[in-house]
């Protein structure tokens, strides 16, 4: 049953690079977030959740973070995930430059 | 300094092949992550918000140029150009990816550096007195006695899983550079009659719950350092809390069970060890007190010196505000600030490695030292060759006048970069920093250390700041709190908290509004701001941070 209250990404850091992905709907993990799937219910995110923390040759540190949808955008609800999802603010590095 | 035995070189190669084993098993999914992980913090790799991190080891702050030129070389081939140098001391680089760990480990066993325990609950790199050896108040040169603890404490089988981490730093002179009311033991070189010893302070420590360390020996005989040390790190290694993660650090120990309960068990710990040590930390001490003989000063002519210093202002402006005293009356100790207005405090780009790394070996006795202020120091150059160091930094962009002014701040990595950062530091000390090159007011403003951290760990020793700034999550918004009366000095010091916190936008302003306050209320300009601090207490400068709080209210 939809909740229309979860909005949720599966996210993580590459093992090899470290960098951030996404899970997108093929079950693949993307670098851009705009390519992630969005979960809209609570059970489905969490079965995913759990595969993909199976998978350890791929991936680290793998959590459910809140997003919005605005006009279609994907959006990241806290301030930590934008940072993620764009890079430091010092230098234009991380997925600023490299996307 | 030091160079290694046979033994330091054997032990980091056989090191540096088994993480490379580990990561290749981790690579092709043999290992886990439950499982690498604390093989991987064991060498120094953490995982942050944007890539991996690897902390690389500077014992006691101590380098020499060809160490620098091969930090220079890792950042350009593995990193991003830069590398950021921290509040312990060390190198940190923020963009290596898994599979060129361990080529990086190879490159810095080459130059006899490693990332060995600068991760993990062991004890971390030995901190010390960036001024050791050169400066003019120094008593004994505290770096041996690093070194010894850095050998004792490497690979120590005891100590490998403690309850929490474990730092120490040491000082050898009556002004503490190096913060060790801070530290879970800090040593300082002291002096009763003609004998030399140690005060030993115990349970300092800022983060979560800061202390400042208690004495728990008052003077300690040098040849008792490293039996009292283990007895110290055993009692707590026994006693200290495992069930929460929070209170096991040793100043939580020291504050539940009671200074004299832990002076106590120390002693019968020492008593019973104290034996077993059999001399031999007395004889590798004086094998390792021969690789810290003084560099063999040289004499020249002062004149060229005095003539620059007299013609060209911001040379003198440099030589006044960024050189510390020598023992030698002719020459100088010259700090290198990395803090240029607007700049990330503490990075240095590969090409500013290598021309201070070429100008610690022209003019340096090829020595340099990283302070905990996240600035490089040339603690020997001769005052005759201050205006051809200063003409080469200049090229660098490395001549910045600020050493302990408002803008030469102490920031965190903070949530650019830091997975357990709660807000972000390195964009505020920015701020600050180009906000007062602008009033033009810094030199005027005096010695004002101000210190930001990006969340409760404080890395960035906000506790200790004059000013501290600490960068919290407020219900998902970054919201900075202050803290007014740190110091980290001899009369070290917590600051307390002003009052609610301000939002990025408000954070500079209201730091603008409390150094205004400050220049009304000093006496004089030589009154500098801790002082004024202390003098009038903290409500002027609360008066000054929030005046909408203390305006008169309207009556209806």
């Amino acid at each position: 049953m939809v909740n229309w209250k979860f909005s949720k990404v599966i996210t993580a850091n590459a093992l090899h690079e470290g960098d951030v992905v996404y899970l997108t709907k093929k079950g693949t993990w993307t670098s851009r977030l705009q390519l992630a799937h969005v979960f809209r219910i609570a059970t489905e995110a969490e079965k995913k959740l759990y595969a993909a923390r199976l998978k350890a040759d791929q991936v680290v540190d793998v959590y459910l973070a809140d997003v919005r949808r605005n006009d279609g955008e994907i959006t990241p609800v806290h301030f930590r995930e934008n940072f993620r999802q764009t890079g430091p603010s010092n230098y234009f590095h991380g997925k600023q430059n490299e996307i | 300094m030091y160079h290694y035995s046979e033994f330091d070189a054997d032990f980091l190669t056989a090191r540096n092949r088994q993480f490379r084993d580990q990561v290749a098993r981790r690579i092709t999914g043999a290992l886990s992550e439950d499982e690498f992980k604390p093989l991987r913090l064991m060498n120094g790799l953490y995982l942050q918000l944007h890539a991996y991190m690897l902390r690389v080891a500077v014992p006691y702050g101590t380098l020499n140029s060809a160490q620098m030129d091969q930090l220079a070389m890792i950042a350009e081939r593995w990193d991003k150009g830069y590398g950021h140098f921290t509040t312990r001391q060390n190198i940190q680089f923020n963009w290596p990816k898994l599979q060129d760990v361990p080529d990086i480990l190879d490159a810095l066993e080459k130059v006899q550096m490693h990332a060995v325990q600068t991760s993990g609950n062991t004890v971390r790199n030995v901190t010390a007195d960036p001024l050791a050896g050169a400066a003019a108040d120094e008593i004994e040169d505290p770096r041996p006695y690093a070194e010894l603890i850095r050998q004792w404490s490497t690979d120590h089988p005891e100590f490998q899983f403690m309850p929490r981490k474990f730092k120490i730093a040491v000082s050898g002179s009556p002004q503490d550079r190096a913060v060790t009311k801070a530290h879970d033991i800090g040593l300082r070189v002291i002096k009763r009659g003609s004998e030399i010893g140690f005060e030993v302070f115990v349970g300092g420590g800022l983060g979560r719950t800061p202390m400042i360390g208690k004495t728990l020996c008052e003077f300690l005989p040098k040849s008792d350092l490293l039996p009292y040390i283990e007895a110290i790190i055993s009692v707590w290694n026994l006693l200290g809390r495992r069930d929460n993660k929070y209170k096991s650090r040793i100043k939580v120990t020291v504050h539940e069970h009671g200074l004299d309960e832990i002076q106590h068990r120390v002693a019968e710990r020492f008593a019973e060890i104290k034996p077993s040590f059999g001399g031999l930390d007395q004889s590798l001490l004086a094998r390792v007190k021969a690789c810290f003989e003084p560099p063999n000063f040289k004499s020249m002519n002062l004149k060229s010196f005095e003539a620059t210093y007299a013609k060209d202002s911001s040379f003198r402006s440099w030589v006044d505000i960024n050189i510390t005293t020598h023992r030698n009356p002719n020459y100088a100790i010259a700090e290198i600030s990395l803090k240029a207005h607007g700049q990330t405090p503490g990075d240095a780009s590969s090409s500013q490695m290598r021309i201070i790394a070429q100008i610690a070996r022209r003019y340096g006795h090829d020595e340099l030292r990283i302070n905990h202020t996240q600035n490089v120091i040339l603690p020997h150059v001769h005052k005759a060759d201050l205006p051809a160091v200063y003409e080469a930094l200049q090229i660098a962009n490395l001549t910045t006048a600020n050493i302990g002014l408002i803008s030469d701040i102490i920031a965190c990595p903070g949530m650019d970069y830091c997975a357990l950062a709660t807000a972000r530091s390195i964009p505020i000390a920015q701020r600050i920093a180009l906000r007062f090159k602008e009033l033009k007011l810094e030199h005027d403003i005096g010695p004002l250390k101000l210190k930001i951290s990006g969340c409760i760990n404080g890395c960035g020793h906000h506790h200790v700041g004059h000013i501290g700034i600490l960068g919290l999550d407020r219900a998902g918004v970054e919201n900075y709190q202050i803290t007014l009366g740190g110091d980290e000095g001899e009369a070290a010091a917590l600051g307390v908290r002003a009052g609610p916190g301000f939002s990025t936008d408000e954070i500079i302003p209201a730091i603008e509004r409390l150094v205004m306050a400050y220049l009304q209320l000093r006496k004089n300009p030589q009154e500098i701001f801790l002082q004024t601090y202390r003098r009038v207490g903290l409500a002027p400068f609360k008066a000054a941070l929030y005046p909408a709080a203390n305006a008169p209210k309207d009556t209806v």
